[in-house]
């Protein structure tokens, strides 16, 4: 009995061996190159190489003890539970959730209001700075942008490549009126989105006949021009420069963060004076327009109009023949989308204090769109996952500082976030198809709600 | 049976670039008629039915319905008319449910007789019933035949146009499905344009019909005289029923 699993078994390992030597050698093949060639300019600036083998040898191993820990271990562990689990006959999808699955969102929201407050008790005003604003408010500007482009692509469905030009024009928007005319945030804010909305028609209105890839690329083309006009038109943004010394959002008007102002908002609350606090009263307004972002696109779900969007993105023709305005319908997406980047982008000029066309290269779109497609298209909460998880892990490679240790002291973990990006796809596309949540929770019911069967069917196909 | 016309086509010509695929179609359809049009592949069937719609424009000629003409109306102003159309291809939503597919189709009313009107589709198809929480892109071929019908009639229809709806499914679904179209007809009144290339169930089924070849309407007459008809039999019957 013993001796044909001893068999497999053994087997097992050969094949990981076989397959982990393998993953070496095309690990080589791939980085030898790339990691074990170094260019850099000498005393006399001339280009000169060097070798890099213990760089290389590190990224070979990693892969071929990699491969073979996976074919050897991982993957047989995988199966057995599997084979486990369809043996006991319980069903994936059951109804019985755990009590964190359940009341997910209500904890989500009680730790993101908590968290400004606990990480001042942590670390002291001073040092709650790094995790308010560089993590929390970083993150939520990604998730509220991530959110709005949802509109556009999660539910009508419209693949926008441009979507930071809405971003740059909230951003300039709000840079511009409130250095010429002096204008406060909370006026600018909606101001912004207006026109932010504005611009989106305008984009909107050429491209209507366009989908998928056409769409695309015309949107492409739209942020990049967003950015040149930014760029040149140096008389109004003054170009490359930027525009710096943007004010600050006051609490709507009451108390303000000048350190020189008679109602500057630390001394009126008797707190220390410290940036600290903008930062985290910023935290609390960028949450709030998430809120909002997350409220509107769940009611507008329910409405008509989010209706025809998600009907919009399945079948045009069977939408026409239904009697809906496939133009007005667009071109309301694609305004509601830009609305909510002109939001985040008047808020991104008032927390920099400094806007420039840098801000809003394409990376930045494809950032977005990046986590978008991850958290699972049309999914708010899988949306917001995604943004922690990218954005967060962007972040926290800059706290990497004991990588320096393993690869030496000009390693800078932050070059790295495009390749944690590419992986983290690579690996969600591979496991996840359709994002980390990628079922479409649904807005119609007749008494109760039921699980929904067919969740996780391919898409168009009966 | 002859009431007031309902649908007038009148010398419809309709091209796709440079090639007429209508040439001078003349159809008319009264109140309360199933009408069918029948014939072989490609010889403008849907092409017509599609004109009707609004999508391509017919170029010449004239599309009278309810006395008012929509040859140059938008396709969505068209449907508001209250012309549903159970496209070719069923053209469901795949990842929205069964009642949201239904919801869609009760847009035009801003839901106002959505529950009403769902109870009455459930009552003639049952089965949409039994998977209403079901996504669309997991029914079976017939029950998005059925979804397709139903939610064409939660548009509240005066005319309802049928592409195929026979295209691709068992003969025995195909049967309940002309069933129900003749159920409408009859309780409800509902007006039926009917484009099928299953010849012998849509004439049986009509009161009258049309035989297309080419872009261009060659025979006309009742359900019946078109089955007896040796040509029709001979060229769309005799092949073998469907």
């Amino acid at each position: 009995m013993a001796s044909p699993s001893e068999n497999t078994q053994s087997g097992l390992m050969a094949k990981a061996v076989k397959e982990g030597i393998f993953a070496g050698a095309i690990a080589f093949g791939m980085f030898l190159l790339y990691v074990g060639i170094e260019t850099y300019q000498d005393i006399d600036n001339r280009l000169v190489w060097r070798t890099r083998w213990g760089l290389l040898a590190i990224f070979v191993l990693v892969a071929a003890v990699g491969r073979f820990l996976t074919v050897g271990f991982i993957k047989p562990h995988i199966d057995r539970r599997k084979l486990a689990k369809a043996k006991s006959g319980v069903l994936e999808i059951s109804e019985d959730k755990g009590f964190f699955h359940k009341h997910f969102l209500k904890i989500a929201l009680i730790a993101l209001l908590l968290y400004p407050i606990g990480s001042v008790m942590l670390f002291g005003p001073q040092g709650s700075l790094k995790y308010v604003d560089n993590f929390g408010i970083q993150i939520l500007i990604y998730v509220m942008l991530a959110w709005g482009l949802n509109i556009v692509v999660g539910l009508a469905g419209l693949l926008d490549l441009g979507y930071v030009a809405f971003y740059a024009v909230g951003a300039y928007s709000y840079a511009l009126l409130s250095a010429n005319f002096g204008l406060s945030f909370w006026i600018l804010l909606p101001l912004a989105g207006i026109l932010a909305a504005m611009w989106g028609i305008i984009l909107g209105f050429p491209v209507l006949r366009l989908r998928g890839d056409y769409l695309a690329i015309v949107t492409l083309a739209f942020g990049e021009i967003i950015r040149l006009v930014l760029i040149n038109w140096t008389d109004v943004t003054q170009g490359t420069f930027g525009i710096s010394g943007i004010a600050k959002a006051s609490v709507f008007g009451i108390w303000s963060f000048d350190v020189g102002s008679p109602n500057y908002f630390p001394r009126a609350m008797g707190l220390a004076t410290s940036s600290a606090w903008y930062k985290i009263f910023l935290f609390y307004v960028i949450l709030a327009l998430c809120l909002v972002t997350a409220y509107v696109t769940i009611r507008l779900r329910r409405m008509p109009i989010g209706r025809a969007w998600e009907a919009l993105r399945e079948d045009e023709i069977a939408c026409r023949s239904l009697g809906i305005n496939t133009v007005a319908t667009k071109l309301t997406a694609f305004a509601t989308g830009a609305m909510f980047g002109g939001f985040a982008g008047s808020f991104f000029a008032t927390r920099q204090g400094f806007v420039s066309p840098e801000s809003f290269v394409f990376l930045e779109s494809a950032v977005i769109l990046a986590i978008v497609v991850l958290g699972g298209m049309g999914s708010l909460t899988g949306i917001a996952i995604a943004a922690v998880v990218m954005v967060g892990g962007t972040e926290l490679l800059r706290e990497m500082e004991f990588l320096k240790l393993i690869f030496g002291p000009d390693f800078t973990p932050e070059l790295y976030r495009m390749l944690l990006f590419g992986l983290a796809m690579i690996i969600v596309m591979l496991f996840k198809p359709r994002g980390f949540v990628g079922s479409r929770e649904p807005t119609a019911f007749l008494r109760e709600r039921k699980a929904v069967s067919g969740s996780f069917t391919k898409e168009g196909h009966g | 049976m002859a009431g007031e016309t309902l649908l007038k086509v009148q010398g419809v010509e309709t091209y796709y670039g440079n090639i007429r695929a209508l040439a001078g179609v003349d159809v008319e359809v009264n109140k309360g008629e199933i009408v069918s049009l029948i014939g072989a592949n490609g010889a403008g069937k849907s092409t017509l039915m599609m004109t009707i719609c609004g999508s391509p424009q017919a170029r010449s000629g004239q599309v009278i319905f309810d006395g008012e003409d929509i040859t140059k109306l938008p396709t969505h102003l068209i449907a508001r008319k209250r012309i549903a159309q159970s496209p070719e291809g069923r053209r469901i939503f795949p990842r929205m449910t069964v009642l949201e597919n239904l919801q869609m189709g009760a847009n035009l009313d801003n839901l106002k007789y959505f529950k009403e009107d769902v109870e009455k589709i459930f009552v003639l198809f049952p089965r949409l019933k039994e998977r209403q929480s079901q996504r669309g892109g997991t029914l079976s071929g017939g029950e998005q035949q059925m979804l397709s019908i139903g939610r064409a009639l939660m548009a509240r229809p005066k005319l309802l146009l049928l592409d195929e709806p026979s295209l691709g499914l068992a003969p025995l679904i195909v049967k309940g499905i002309f069933e129900a179209i003749r159920k409408l007809n009859q309780e409800e009144g509902l007006t039926v344009f009917l484009v099928e290339q299953n010849a012998f169930a849509a004439l049986k089924l009509s009161d009258r019909a049309y035989v297309m070849v080419n872009g261009k309407v060659t025979m006309s007459g009742s359900g019946k005289e078109l089955l007896a008809n040796p040509e029709v039999r001979a060229a769309y019957l005799e092949g073998g029923r469907h």
